[in-house]
């Protein structure tokens, strides 16, 4: 079996002299849907935030590779132009001044493959018809759930090969829920890696193929999300029983 | 009546400088949260490059190795004193910002003050103390409209300006770079995560506010063509008042209240003995903060990029 796309070894994230993540271990493969479930503190979004070198700061023992080359090499904007890697951070941070338009041209600012461009728009307008519908609104006018869609359409046009996704099922509706699951399922069926982390243990675990389980800043469990599912750890803390 | 007309011309001429210079203040203020306190002598340094640049142009026509006629060698001046402006506002921001860029605010303004300061006795120590007089790079005229008489200065000044203010218009709403900027003033912290260099986006509004001042320093040279290293510092406060008038961190709010500031000085001269001008215009700017204090288009808790 070829190597892991994403290789996260002994990740340690510091606040200050605050210890959130104490050493943990995972990877991700090419392809795949991971989620890291958690409750709120466990570490989860520190993370993620360390994958995408971004506002946190890693330990010294923290190795992170993605398909081969050494993250910590790379600065956060580098992350994303020259790996591919794109976040959809906590609370959506779209750019509520600017019109959804702009908030998508400007996740091309780094681009490098124009020619790839349209397609990658022809998917997100696909995805996400309401989008193009308000194309020229500001963004900040959206519902909520029309945010998180641009968020993650954002996303995809910064960077297709892996998605970090943080909550992206905060704050919706259960029918857009399953609507915004449904566009990360054909996202990733079109050959983007997913690395999500959630609260909402139960959406996470059917979505994912593999999942961890983060208490307090360290690994517990990890597994195939089928069996994650069946553990009766798991059932009595995250499923409700 | 004519007396007013001619008042109307001299405030606006006053208010492209202030509105000019202000925008320097707004823009970084938006993005960084950060008063420029060198931003006035920015517009000196720029000033004096205006000059060095039109004198070398003029020796170049004079030596006749540059047809050039006065309009174009204006247009010439200006473009390349912009553009090395530019370079003194991203220098700044590299040695003097960037490694205070996590530093409470408080550490970057006294910066901003001490680099201003450098700046003033490192031209007065490069230069001497006598005074530069900024060459005439276009013969002055007076034109007569009906009753009022105007000079052709206060023409280029007013329209040069309202030009830029197109120009930064489209730049700052068409441009990738404009909308990282007005991104950036929304939300700082996640531009990185679009791959955008927020670096690159900082020294942008550095070198697009010092070009500005450059503009400035060119169009104030011609009008004013006294040249001395302390010249930034009243303008350069004013211009800054004229920015917090406006609201901070308004770029239409900087426009709007160097205009202004220009018209309230320029009535109180016409209308008040002179020495009590300054004492008067800033007493009705205090008066004004005092029922607006976030200024005529400013927000209480963001300094978004408006316009």
């Amino acid at each position: 079996m070829s190597s892991p796309q994403l290789v996260v070894e002994n990740l340690e994230v510091y606040y200050g002299n605050i210890r959130a993540v104490h050493g943990i271990s995972f990877h991700v493969n090419k392809g795949e849907i991971v989620a890291i479930i958690g409750a709120n503190g466990a570490g989860k979004t520190s993370t993620l935030r360390a994958i995408s070198r971004w506002m946190v700061k890693v330990g010294p023992k923290t190795r992170m590779t993605f398909e081969g080359h050494d993250l910590l090499r790379y600065p956060p904007h580098k992350v994303v132009s020259e790996l591919g890697i794109s976040h959809v951070p906590e609370g959506r941070r779209i750019f509520g001044n600017l019109t959804v338009w702009e908030n998508l041209m400007l996740a091309t600012y780094a681009r490098k493959d124009r020619h790839n461009l349209k397609r990658d728009f022809d998917m997100v307008f696909d995805l996400f018809p309401r989008l193009a519908e308000r194309r020229n609104q500001k963004a900040g006018t959206l519902s909520g759930g029309e945010q998180q869609m641009l968020a993650v359409a954002r996303a995809l046009i910064t960077g297709r090969r892996m998605m970090l996704l943080d909550e992206p099922s905060m704050g919706l509706a259960p029918l857009l829920m399953q609507e915004m699951f449904a566009a990360l399922r054909q996202i990733n069926r079109e050959g983007t890696t997913i690395l999500l982390v959630e609260q909402n243990a139960h959406m996470a675990l059917k979505f994912a193929h593999r999942g961890y389980v983060l208490e307090t800043g360290n690994l517990v469990l990890e597994g195939l999300t089928m069996d994650l599912l069946q553990n009766p750890r798991v059932k009595e803390a995250y499923l409700g029983g | 009546m004519s007396q007013i007309a001619q008042q109307v011309f001299n405030a606006l001429q006053l208010g492209s400088f202030y509105a000019l210079i202000a925008l320097g203040y707004s823009m970084v203020y938006s993005i960084l949260m950060l008063f420029n306190f060198a931003h006035g002598d920015v517009f000196m340094v720029a000033t004096y490059i205006g000059y060095f640049v039109a004198v070398g142009l003029l020796g170049l026509v004079a030596a006749s190795m540059l047809p050039l006629p006065s309009w174009a060698l204006f247009v010439l001046t200006l473009v390349l004193t912009m553009f090395l402006a530019s370079f003194v506002g991203i220098l700044v921001e590299l040695v003097a910002y960037r490694p205070l860029r996590d530093a409470p605010r408080a550490s970057a303004a006294i910066t901003g003050l001490m680099v201003g300061i450098f700046m003033e006795t490192g031209v007065l120590a490069l230069l001497g103390a006598s005074r530069k007089d900024f060459p005439a790079l276009i013969p002055p005229q007076t034109f007569q409209l009906g009753p009022i008489y105007v000079t052709n200065l206060k023409i280029l000044t007013l329209g040069m300006t309202l030009l830029l203010l197109v120009l930064l218009y489209l730049l700052i709403h068409h441009t990738k770079l404009g909308m990282a900027m007005r991104a950036m003033s929304f939300d700082y912290a996640v531009v990185p995560l679009l791959g955008i260099p927020m670096n690159t986006v900082i020294s942008f509004t550095f070198a697009l506010g010092s070009a500005l001042a450059g503009a400035a320093g060119i169009l104030y040279g011609m009008s004013y063509p006294v040249l001395d290293p302390y010249m930034g510092v009243i303008i350069g406060w004013k211009a800054f008042v004229a920015a917090i008038l406006g609201g901070r961190g308004s770029i239409f709010g900087a426009v709007v209240g160097g205009f202004m500031l220009g018209a309230i000085e320029i009535l109180v001269a016409a209308t008040m003995p002179s020495t009590m001008r300054d004492l008067i215009a800033y007493s009705i700017v205090l008066l004004i903060l005092t029922f607006r204090p976030y200024g005529l288009f400013g927000e209480e808790y963001s300094a978004r990029l408006r316009l």
